[in-house]
């Protein structure tokens, strides 16, 4: 099976062809950003985009994305380290606690402001309200988004 | 009794005992029997501080340089790194950012330039390294800051001796010693290697900084995995792999005393992917190792796999069958009696309640699950009756002996790695998947990691007991609360003690404050295992005392905030110098506080209305008001919950708001919807559309507030937890005139 990850071609071999992407990335390719929660798409820890959307990759099996872009929290920063609006964002507000939910939380919100670069707190919660926080982090998860949109919105003017 | 049935009770003796460790409180404000040793020896290590412990400490120092550096807490090294050991396990409380600032604060040490590591699993050498009941700060504060202080000590002394000028004559900042008289300076890099050939200080002659000296401690300081967390590096127990390893799952019988009689083990063993399969016997304990079925495989969606077409006939002769519907029934019936055992009895109740009529209330709370969100997991690999263990513990030293009892090997056999912890909230106290995983990895000869899934997460756990609280309360003619009548039904597994967490303290607010109180119990016979669970006993009792107290207030027609500082009374210590006893001055201070953040009294529209709690538990006193709406159909918004709380000075303003953001939303998540349900002993939820943890959408705006005394610092995991409940139930009366009796608020007909 071949699949594209973060532009890099892996191919997986001996996978069934009902086992989840998640379990792929984290057993076959080595990439365990993505996270098992529920495993019944209810709590989005396991949240990895699928040609630019996101997905719940416990719940979506690895045929599916044979042939599409796959995209990682491990494949969000540039090739030179540099962190995208919403990790740096993630940092400033210190938003983690565990940790456990926040790459998921960083796919579904990097995913938002690329369809909807300037969402209001409601355009926030409609979009994030797959995503569970056991530590309860949402004050800093919602400040987050909207300073990185506002630091990307910064960046388009600044390039106009 | 059965075999199986002594060993669940001694399975929840077991975690009374881990409860009472968690929550020891015996090393604050005194320094432990340790002190600090200088590791002499490391060519081009410089200075490297741990702590002597009698003949081992002294081996520990003439070890090489690899075989002593885990047990460091602190490491200048000449090329300018500064290393800080992290002691505990994080488990999201934010202590592998707070120990080390502890340190660096004393060490003057350039925090943009310090490195953190997790330290080694080695008590002999950290003492308690356990992450529980709020104690880290407290238990430690002394020790990390002697650390710092003992390091910065013998760096200044370092550059006095090349300058040839006096110690005091010395000031330190950002890793650097200044002589301002010669206005030489030195870097820790360049001392590093001097400082290390001089004799360590005694720790006790070292003069401490003082609050207003403190240049780190205070401010808001990102958690030190922050950049690791944002690009998916494995941090946590399930992202570990070991080469070779397989993929066990483990399937336990749903009624807690369940024994295998007969499993499908052949069928399994021809299934895709699947190397072994087996019967564990266990040793009959839900803290250790239950009997069930161990499936491996090639990977873990194999495992997961195989599961499914696993069939087990269970033996449950012994098994649970506990029913919830049951002990309702029951409890109300009792509701209108006292109970067999007394708690408290000061005073005269019944005098009171026969001169006025008393307030009376029947107050209901379930089951709750812990759920962190990372599903219980552990990496194990034995090999020559010796085992090697990565696991999300909160207690790796009772990890340890317990895989050590479990395997029947020495303690100094196994070797246990601490992996950041996806959420602990008590449940990972008890070390029962490590010491599966353990038993696995040693049956099946090869490395193992134990994967348990949501569903068995939520079947197999140490819950939060139910209870109940039947009420009356007494006033005088003037409306004071004079007298307070419990009787608390709760749980028992022996038919002696309350099951773990299940316990009501003869000195549980308000009862010590009051002239006339009698608190009664009466314990319904439980098989399912319970635990601590974030503020154990304080997260369900608040929300009855709080809410009850605040039916006083409406029964006397007062105004619940001062009706509350009139039962606090004159500001004093119920246990003089005890910091883990009740200060009615700093209960007072943070209640007043709350309330004025809060705007207290105002006018608000019909529909909306503030509810007050306070609590002190985990050596925190903390005050919340919740401001909340509900409409016609009883859907309700928490608008936002303001926090006053009293821990002593804060190590980090950011961790200390985050930790009481979070404990705002996980006490309004457990009380709005959270409920386990168990019949025939098996319990009903089994993911998180039958168990709802609060979504964003829902969570509610917090201010919080801290009161920074000079008291001791003290945790802030769990004491802004227990006021979130019935501060919102208080709300919701002031909102509708509706009072709210039992969590989950659902079950009184609210949603959100």
């Amino acid at each position: 099976m071949r699949l594209t990850i973060n532009g890099k071609e892996h191919v997986v071999n001996d996978v069934a062809e009902d086992t989840p992407l998640l379990w792929v990335l984290r057993d076959h390719v080595g990439l365990v950003g993505a996270k098992y929660g529920c495993g019944v798409a209810q709590c989005g820890a396991c949240t990895v985009h699928l040609n630019g959307a996101p997905v719940r990759s416990c719940s979506i099996p690895v045929t599916a994305a044979v042939g599409q872009q796959v995209t990682t929290v491990e494949g969000l920063a540039g090739k030179d380290g540099k962190l995208n609006a919403v990790q740096a964002a993630w940092i400033e507000h210190d938003v983690a606690q565990c940790g456990y939910c926040q790459a998921g939380q960083i796919m579904q919100a990097t995913a938002l402001l690329k369809s909807n670069p300037k969402p209001t707190d409601a355009d926030i919660d409609a979009a994030m309200a797959g995503n569970l926080c056991r530590c309860g982090t949402y004050t800093r998860i919602r400040k987050a988004i909207h300073a990185a949109a506002a630091k990307l919105s910064g960046e388009m003017v600044s390039q106009n | 009794m059965t075999a199986i049935e002594s060993s669940i009770l001694s399975a929840d003796a077991y975690v009374q005992d881990l409860l009472r460790a968690a929550e020891a409180q015996s090393a604050i404000g005194t320094f432990s029997r340790r002190t600090f040793l200088k590791v002499t020896g490391l060519v081009g290590s410089g200075l490297v501080l741990a702590f002597y412990v009698g003949e081992e400490g002294v081996a520990l120092a003439n070890a090489k340089a690899k075989d002593f550096a885990p047990n460091a807490f602190l490491r200048v090294s000449p090329d300018g790194t500064i290393t800080l050991f992290s002691k505990a396990p994080e488990i999201g409380q934010g202590i592998m950012t707070a120990f080390p600032m502890i340190i660096a604060e004393e060490l003057d040490a350039d925090w943009a330039h310090v490195k953190v590591e997790q330290a080694a699993i080695n008590p002999a050498v950290y003492g308690r390294q356990s992450a529980g009941g709020s104690r880290s700060i407290p238990v430690s504060w002394d020790q990390l800051r002697r650390a710092g202080a003992v390091g910065r000590a013998m760096l200044v002394s370092a550059a006095a001796k090349q300058w040839n000028v006096s110690e005091a004559e010395c000031t330190t900042e950002n890793s650097t010693v200044y002589h301002k008289g010669s206005k030489r300076k030195a870097t820790y890099a360049s001392l590093a290697t001097a400082a290390a050939s001089l004799p360590v200080p005694d720790e006790k002659s070292l003069k401490l900084k003082t609050r207003a000296e403190y240049k780190l401690l205070g401010k808001r300081i990102g958690g030190v995995d922050n950049h690791a967390i944002v690009t998916g590096k494995p941090l946590f127990g399930i992202d570990q792999v070991l080469p070779g390893m397989q993929y066990a799952v483990f399937v336990k019988c749903p009624a807690v005393g369940g024994k295998v009689a007969e499993a499908n083990l052949d069928e399994i063993r021809k299934l895709p992917g699947v190397t072994q399969a087996f019967v564990l016997e266990g040793t009959g304990k839900p803290t250790e190792v239950m009997p069930g079925v161990a499936i491996l495989a090639k990977s873990t969606w194999a495992a997961f796999s195989a599961r499914q077409k696993l069939q087990v006939k269970w033996d449950e002769s012994a098994a649970s069958k506990d029913s919830w519907t049951a002990y309702v029934e029951q409890a109300k019936k009792l509701a209108s009696q006292s109970g067999p055992d007394s708690i408290r009895n000061t005073g005269d109740v019944d005098k009171v309640f026969a001169e006025s009529k008393p307030v009376e209330a029947f107050y209901t709370y379930p089951f709750i699950a812990h759920a962190p969100l990372e599903p219980q997991n552990t990496t194990a690999s034995f090999k020559d009756g010796a085992i090697e263990i990565w696991s999300p513990t909160q207690t790796p030293e009772a990890g340890v002996k317990l895989v050590a009892d479990v395997l029947g090997i020495a303690p100094e056999k196994v070797t246990l790695h601490q992996t950041r912890v996806g959420g602990g909230f008590g449940r990972r106290l008890m070390n029962d998947y490590m010491c599966e995983a353990a038993a696995i990895a040693k049956q099946a000869g090869v490395p193992v990691k134990l994967q348990w899934t949501r569903e068995d997460d939520m079947h197999h756990d140490f819950y939060r007991v139910g209870g109940f609280h039947s009420f009356k309360g007494g006033l005088d003619k003037t409306g004071k609360l004079i007298a307070w009548q419990d009787h608390f039904i709760t749980f028992t597994q022996d038919g002696q003690r309350p099951t773990s967490g299940g316990d009501l303290s003869a000195d549980e607010f308000p009862a010590q404050l009051l002239p006339n109180a009698r608190l009664t119990q009466t314990k319904l016979p439980l098989k399912i295992p319970t635990g601590p669970w974030r503020a154990p006993r304080s997260c369900s009792i608040a929300f009855a005392t709080q809410s009850f107290l605040h039916e006083c207030a409406v029964a006397a027609k007062r105004d619940h905030l001062d009706f509350l500082l009139e039962v606090m009374g004159e500001p004093r210590w119920l246990q003089q110098g005890n910091e883990f006893a009740l200060n009615t001055g700093r209960a007072a201070a943070v209640i007043k506080l709350a309330a004025e953040k809060a705007g207290w009294g105002k006018q608000l529209p019909k529909g909306r209305g503030m509810g007050l709690a306070f609590h002190f538990s985990h050596a925190g006193h903390f005050a919340e008001v919740a401001e909340v709406s509900v409409d016609e159909n009883r859907k309700l918004t928490v608008h936002r919950v303001v926090v006053a709380g009293d821990i002593g000075p804060i190590i980090n303003m950011s961790g200390a708001e985050n930790q009481t953001e979070g404990a705002v939303v996980d006490g309004f998540s457990a009380a709005m919807g959270q409920q386990i349900d168990f019949e025939n002993g098996r319990i009903v939820q089994n993911n998180f559309d039958a168990y709802p943890i609060l979504r964003i959408a829902n969570a509610p705006k917090v201010e919080a507030h801290f009161i920074q005394s000079d008291f001791t610092p003290t945790g802030v995991g769990e004491p802004a937890l227990p006021p979130v409940a019935p501060a919102i139930a208080n709300a919701i009366f002031a909102a509708t005139g509706h009072r709210v009796r039992s969590m989950p608020f659902t079950s009184e007909g609210y949603t959100i």
